[in-house]
């Protein structure tokens, strides 16, 4: 079976984040141990609950020089003597969403009953050309960037096809750059809190054409943990579990040029398909929503790839406030990675930790009335990798 | 990058030489030793083939953030390029006015330099684009 998770059922009882931001007084295994101190804290288990450990990283090793990071956030989390297996998964930007599913997998296995899953990265201890260079690396090194293509470059690529086949405007991606700041304004924790306006994106200078510097995500450094539990057991810890509902990955060509369609990440299209089935619900039932905006475009395209809107319709609907904070359905309420940050292996985690206290009603000013089913969506390169995970409320 | 591993690539990016899979037919550029569609089917069967080197641009883009390698061309013009033949790659298209491209223009392969590696490291050839007729 590629989707999945009915055999055992899974509930997140604990989450925890560091804030977000250029972070220059903290190491990676500072970031790492507060958010997972932060989780384990807040689900109230003790070390002695815990089996296992799964990090999701996408590049310690060329951002901080390090690898075997599993073993460096067990030994300094304390729990060195605890002897726990632990995991450190890469899939670039997906790193962390297939982090929570491999823990998912675990429990639902009946292999392990509780599991931390961390995702952290520390992307500004090296220049900013560099973790363009690092981040591009998640692209196909010998047939894309070798050629020149930068990651910025290969997503200004669907965005122009996505203009010139769906009548996408520039302003109504930087819609979403100003619908996400505005969200991010009212989330402590995120990396940029200050409103901006479409000006501001249109005028903020190319990265690559037709994508500007506030089309784009941050280079952030941060981390974020979730406490992962089988449900027959989360009572004993919480009264608020929420229930993982199912899930779904999938992969497509590596390269972009390889792809079906330069609009369409297939992917998440996929990975969307799969995650639904499995909890038996459609798109509609969703009210709250973490997607990947690295950039503007990826969030159009992750809209229009999980159906909450007609293929091409991302731009508009963004644009008629469709997405926006309470409205029809509320679209990265953290700020997404545009303003809550893009710490790469803690993306998919935030997402969860935003979209399990949406469900928990403790998201004070951006929370969204009602919410009985939030999703998030992970991106890895440029979307040869996707994730999408469901999570419910328990009545 | 590594030596080696520049030197295994030289054939397709100096030459343009894909795969034909010999079962399907479909093309592959660079040269696969399976085919996407027919799977174990195509193992053995799959042929060196040289494309013409023209095609058509798909979508593109002006790169203006760049890696240190490729800071002296910068701004540089980046496309995705569908061949004669029906695979796509991606490349720079030079000896353009970039007010000139645009998706649906005709293009031909051009034998370059694509960057170094630092003042002393290996300097990596291989195709780029230009306009045709
Ligand atoms: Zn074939």
């Amino acid at each position: 079976m590629r989707g999945g998770l009915a055999r055992r059922e899974v509930a997140v009882i604990g989450i925890g984040e560091t804030a977000f931001g250029e972070l220059w007084d903290k190491s990676f295994r500072d970031l790492g141990i507060e958010a997972g101190l932060l989780a384990i804290e807040d689900s109230g288990i003790t070390a002695q609950d815990l089996d296992a450990i799964y990090v999701g990283n996408m590049s310690a090793g060329k951002f901080i020089e390090q690898e075997h990071v599993s073993a460096l956030v067990a030994d300094y989390s304390g729990l060195a003597d605890q002897h726990l297996p632990t995991v450190r998964i890469e899939g670039g930007g997906a790193c962390g969403a297939i982090a929570i599913l491999q823990g998912a997998m675990a429990i639902a296995s009946g292999v392990h009953d509780i599991v931390v899953v961390g995702g952290a990265e520390k992307m500004t201890d090296v220049a900013d050309a560099r973790a363009g260079e690092i981040l591009s690396a998640t692209a196909d090194q010998e047939w894309e960037s070798v050629f020149g293509a930068t990651f910025a470059g290969l997503y200004a690529m669907m965005a122009r096809r996505h203009m010139y086949e769906h009548g996408t405007t520039r302003e109504q991606m930087a819609q979403v750059a100003v619908k996400n700041h505005k969200n991010g304004s009212l989330n402590p924790n995120a990396q940029f809190q200050k409103e901006i306006t479409i000006d501001t994106v249109l005028k903020s200078g190319w990265v690559a054409e037709p994508l500007t510097v506030f089309d784009s995500a941050p280079l952030s450094d941060g981390a974020a943990a979730v406490v992962l539990c089988a449900m027959d057991r989360a009572r004993k810890f919480t009264d608020t579990p929420v229930r993982l509902l199912g899930s779904g990955q999938a992969r497509d060509f590596l390269a972009l040029h390889d792809r079906r369609d330069l609009t369409t990440i297939d992917a998440t299209v996929v990975a969307g398909k799969r995650a639904f089935h499995t909890a038996s619900l459609t798109p509609q039932s969703v009210k709250v929503a973490e997607v990947h905006d690295n950039f503007t475009i990826s969030e159009i395209m992750a809209i229009e790839d999980l159906r909450f809107v007609k293929k091409g319709l991302g731009g508009m609907a963004t644009e008629d406030g469709e997405t926006a904070l309470n409205a029809k359905i509320s679209v990265n309420t953290s700020g997404g990675l545009k303003a809550r940050g893009q710490p790469v292996g803690a993306v998919g985690i935030a997402q969860a930790v935003e979209v399990v206290r949406q469900l928990r009603g403790e998201a004070g000013k951006r929370q969204v009335q009602g919410a009985e089913v939030g999703l998030t969506h992970t991106l890895g390169g440029t979307g040869a990798t996707a994730v999408v995970h469901l999570y419910g409320r328990v009545n | 990058m590594a030596i080696p591993r520049f030197w295994r690539e030289i054939p397709s990016r100096y030459n343009l030489y894909g795969s034909k899979c010999g079962h399907c037919g479909t093309l592959d550029f660079p040269p696969r030793t399976v085919c996407p569609e027919c799977g174990r089917r195509s193992i053995g069967k799959m042929e060196s083939v040289k494309l013409s080197g023209r095609g058509t641009v798909v979508s593109w883009t002006v790169i203006h953030d760049a890696p240190a390698a490729y800071e002296m061309m910068k701004p540089y013009v980046l496309a995705i390029v569908e061949m004669e033949e029906g695979c796509r790659v991606t490349s720079q298209i030079v000896d353009v006015d970039r007010a000139a491209v645009k998706i649906g223009m005709r293009v031909e392969a051009a034998f370059r330099r694509l960057g170094s590696e630092g003042d002393a490291g290996v300097i990596h050839y291989g195709y780029k684009f230009r306009p045709s007729t």
